[in-house]
């Protein structure tokens, strides 16, 4: 069934501050196996210009997933989350994320299409620091195949 | 921010050192945990057949990621990245065995664009396959 094009433009509100750590970002980092040292040493993170170590380009995406989620779990909007992939995604940087940062997610939903069954839903999510400051935009495609025989 | 590559030194055209990145079943579970996506599709083969997929895959965001690396440490400064963004086309599948999977990264650059920044062209392969589509990054040179 498509999906509702009145919520084409709803935004939801800012979700509470995600605290980023120096060890959350070394997790990352490992675990994509990037050793740059700007990402685990601050000596390193200084001398580029930065007040502490910096998260890889990536990492917000854990952060905007998961305000995301909110948009999709929303039983209004009755997205099949079972049968959701991930189209796109892109980011656009106003500065990369560091260590120390309380971050908020603010979701918009950009736009809706239904194509040969399957459901597309495009989320922006804007990512601010605590001073209000922008810290970088995620857009998120997010494809909800159809079910078998509908 | 201190990029290692001059603007002047780069041409639309130039190529960046290529490289190729091992994923394992190991690297998944470990990707998971980092980024807090379970999604079973990445670790539990039943599951992921049961959805029609050939075996468990990479996470997208995990592929996205490896592929920045090419960008991250030509440039040298990750902060320099002002715009990055894929389309998944194809799934990274990830036997289980030893050697897993590998995603091959190419990448030039495309554009030379103001305020001494570079549109970088990506193309990530895995099993003779592209797995990453119109995938582009900004980068502000020094």
């Amino acid at each position: 069934m498509a999906l509702d094009q009145s919520f084409v433009g709803r935004s939801y509100p800012p979700t509470d501050p995600y605290e980023v750590g120096r060890e959350k970002i070394r997790e990352f980092a490992e675990a994509v196996g990037d050793a740059n040292p700007a990402y685990t040493d601050p000596d390193a993170a200084k001398a580029l210009g930065y007040p502490d170590v910096i998260a890889p380009p990536t990492f917000v995406f854990s952060i905007t997933f998961k305000a995301a989620g909110v948009v999709v779990s929303d039983p209004q909007l009755g997205l099949d989350y079972s049968r959701v992939v991930h189209g796109d995604q892109k980011f656009a940087y106003t500065r990369p994320v560091r260590a120390g940062d309380r971050l908020t997610v603010t979701s918009t939903i950009e736009a809706i299409k239904s194509l040969a069954g399957n459901d597309i839903l495009d989320v922006r999510g804007e990512v601010h620091d605590e001073a209000g400051e922008h810290v970088v935009t995620a857009w998120t495609k997010l494809v909800a195949r159809a079910a078998e025989g509908a | 921010m201190t990029a290692k590559i001059s603007y002047d030194a780069v041409e639309v055209g130039t190529e960046l050192p290529a490289q190729t990145f091992g994923v394992t079943r190991a690297t998944l579970v470990q990707y998971a945990g980092a980024s807090g996506d379970f999604n079973p599709i990445h670790w539990n083969e039943k599951f992921a057949k049961e959805v029609g997929l050939p075996d468990v895959i990479a996470h997208g965001m995990f592929t996205m990621a490896e592929a920045i690396r090419v960008v991250t440490d030509w440039v040298g400064d990750p902060g320099a990245v002002v715009e990055y963004g894929v389309r998944f086309t194809k799934p990274v599948v990830v036997p289980n065995d030893d050697q897993g999977a590998t995603i091959e990264v190419t990448a030039k650059v495309g554009a030379k664009l103001d305020d001494n920044t570079v549109r970088v062209d990506l193309t990530a392969m895995s099993a003779g396959q592209k797995v990453l589509g119109m995938s582009r990054a900004v980068v502000r040179l020094a």
